[in-house]
């Protein structure tokens, strides 16, 4: 089962996006026309200060948030148009997400929390057990199938996270600091895993770190400060 | 239901809140199915009277006693079909506690009045041809171990202060549910015959039912009667046999009030409760709720989640609370005779299951809504 669209061109296309947070009579600005393209199999570190907006920006291109001004396109469907509800079918069928602190519900095991986004699909009981046993294989975790996340390690928990947001074969993959609730060798583990989904399945990936580690395994990094996007870190 | 075990699961995250929160509703619900049943033995009656029966009595007071001669005045009434007399014997099996209705009637009219009361064909017999006879319900029979044959011996404070001795010929069934069968019924010429030797009561009877030809003309056939013996020693007050009863229960109070007054104050509180848990439940997950959005999970599907949940929640505590409630009152009248009608009612369990889905409805509707309204954004922050 694959999501990809029939598309040619960037699969991610932001452009000329402003975002502003309202605190009370107060506008925020927290992107300022930025433009932004990944292309298809790409592996995009997104870096910049606390506060940057990096979180804000992998919103805008997961559906999570809309734009103030600017447009989202991704594999061509302007994203930022959708409504609420065409908005969460549309990140059921082409985003996965792996978030910091791994976001795992805790009364599920770890097969039930991977099993999650495939109960908004029409498969079987069997075709859905069938795709967790994959996706958590790729994890090399299918021996902690049945484990709770609280007896698993940061680590481990973090590759179920990974084997949720891939469970589905979406379009793209959204990592919001994977690595940044782990120590250096779990951290390696995550990376070495997302380095592998890049480049061996093809998978596009934009991940926002702060970490220059983690950066050096996307195939580009870009830079975000003050709402701006750069190809250099400030100095 | 594939959602099954991420509810399931959620319900069993604080399993001692979620244990305490399932007793209070289930503690709600058994008060409910016992309320339920109390008020159908005070005025459960009231529903079976018969729509063309009416009841005759005293003009002063249903303990004053009437003519046994009205019987054939009132049958030449127009629109009268059949008058049959009571009078209330108040005797004592034993002991003062083991109460129960007993009437001396005259057994022919008195059945074809009564057509609830279902006594077999040979037991009817068997009462006619025994002049110390006497029929009970299956209630009361079965309350203390009667069989036909036995002897009942009863003792009567009122008629003559002795003990009577009655032949068991027959024991009756209620043709409906709500039929009550624990009164015991004699023959009125054994009563009248031993009562005469006393000198007390001799041809006077307790109150009188009436069946009318036509039910569309039973006010007019009340008015009638009460004409008839207008201005005689002994006036008349003659009302349908529902309102009879009714003004019976009324002595307590208005029943249904005060069961719904009850009601309400507990399934107030419950709501309360109940959707102060779900709302603390809620608040404490609104980050997982913000990956099931993020994941895809539309609004509708979220509130679904919570919905289901609390009606989960109240569907257990009310599921066990009205089971509970079926087994205390299946055991019958817990006063030993003073609520011969106790028993839940089909339609009662149906409005406990009814109020068991609102409950949950109604506890989870705010925390629902809440949690659709969620920013996925804000609410990943808070995981």
């Amino acid at each position: 089962m694959s999501n990809e669209p029939e598309h040619r061109g960037p699969l991610v296309q932001v452009a000329g996006v402003t975002k502003m947070f309202h605190r009370g009579s107060e506008d925020i600005p927290v992107l300022s026309e930025l433009s932004l393209e990944v292309a298809r199999g790409e592996f995009l570190a997104l870096m910049g200060p606390s506060g940057s907006g990096k979180s804000t920006l992998l919103n805008l291109i997961g559906g999570l948030d809309r734009p103030t001004q600017g447009t989202v396109a991704i594999a061509g469907d302007r994203i930022d148009a959708l409504s609420d509800r065409q908005l969460a079918a549309w990140r059921a069928r082409h985003v996965g997400f792996v978030f910091q602190l791994y976001n795992l519900i805790p009364v599920l095991t770890a097969e039930r929390n991977v099993e999650l986004p495939l109960l908004l699909t029409h498969l079987t009981k069997a075709q859905r057990r069938s795709h967790v046993a994959t996706a958590l294989a790729i994890v090399g975790l299918s021996h902690r199938a049945d484990h709770y996340p609280r007896t698993l390690s940061g680590g481990e928990q973090q590759r179920v996270g990974i084997a949720r947001g891939i469970v589905t074969d979406p379009t793209l993959l959204l990592c919001d600091e994977p690595t940044g609730d782990l120590d250096r060798k779990a951290g390696d583990e995550i990376l070495n895993l997302l380095q592998g989904l890049n480049r061996e399945q093809g998978k596009t990936i934009v991940m926002v770190t702060h970490d220059p580690h983690a950066s050096a395994r996307a195939s580009r990094t870009v830079y975000l400060n003050k709402g701006q996007l750069s190809t250099e870190p400030e100095a | 239901m594939k959602y099954a075990h991420l509810i399931w699961g959620n319900l069993l995250r604080k399993k001692l809140r979620t244990s305490l929160t399932l007793l209070s509703i289930l503690v709600a619900f058994i008060l409910f199915g016992l309320l339920c049943a109390i008020k159908q033995a005070l005025v459960g009656a009231v529903g079976l009277a018969g729509a063309d029966r009416l009841i005759v009595r005293h003009k002063v007071s249903i303990i004053q006693l009437l003519p046994e001669n009205y019987q054939a005045r009132m049958l030449r009434l127009p629109g009268v079909e059949l008058a049959v007399h009571q009078t209330w014997f108040g005797g004592i099996y034993q002991d003062p506690r083991n109460f129960f209705m007993q009437c001396p009637v005259v057994p022919v009219e008195y059945m074809a009045m009564f057509p609830e009361f279902i006594l077999p064909p040979e037991q009817l017999q068997a009462w006619l041809a025994t002049r110390t006879g006497a029929i009970v319900g299956r209630n009361t029979a079965q309350r203390f171990g009667w069989k036909i044959g036995d002897k009942i011996p009863i003792m009567s404070p009122i008629w003559g202060r002795r003990t009577w001795e009655f032949d068991l010929v027959g024991i009756f069934d209620g043709r409906d549910k709500g039929t009550d069968t624990t009164a015991m019924f004699f023959r009125y010429d054994y009563f009248d015959e031993v009562r005469q030797t006393q000198n007390f009561g001799k041809g006077l009877v307790g109150w009188y039912t009436i069946r009318v030809k036509d039910p569309a003309r039973a006010a007019e056939v009340a008015r009638l009667v009460d004409q008839e013996f207008e201005n005689s020693p002994a006036e008349t007050k003659t009302e349908p046999e529902g309102a009879f009863v009714q003004a019976w229960a009324n002595q307590i109070g208005n029943i249904a009030l005060i069961v719904a007054g009850i009601l309400g104050a507990v399934f107030f509180t419950i709501l309360l409760v109940t959707g102060s848990t779900m709302s603390q439940a809620v608040r404490e997950r609104i980050g997982e709720l913000g990956v099931l959005k993020a994941i895809g999970f539309s609004n509708g599907q979220v509130l679904g989640l919570v919905l289901a949940e609390s009606c989960l929640l109240s569907l257990l505590g009310g599921g066990l609370g009205l089971g509970l409630a079926w087994l205390f009152i299946a055991r019958g009248d817990p006063t030993g005779g003073l609520l011969p009608l106790f028993y839940f009612r089909g339609q009662d369990l149906f409005t406990g299951a009814g109020l068991a889905v609102a409950l949950g409805l109604a506890t989870g509707a705010f925390p629902a809504l809440q949690a659709t309204r969620l920013r996925v954004a804000d609410a990943l922050r808070r995981m």
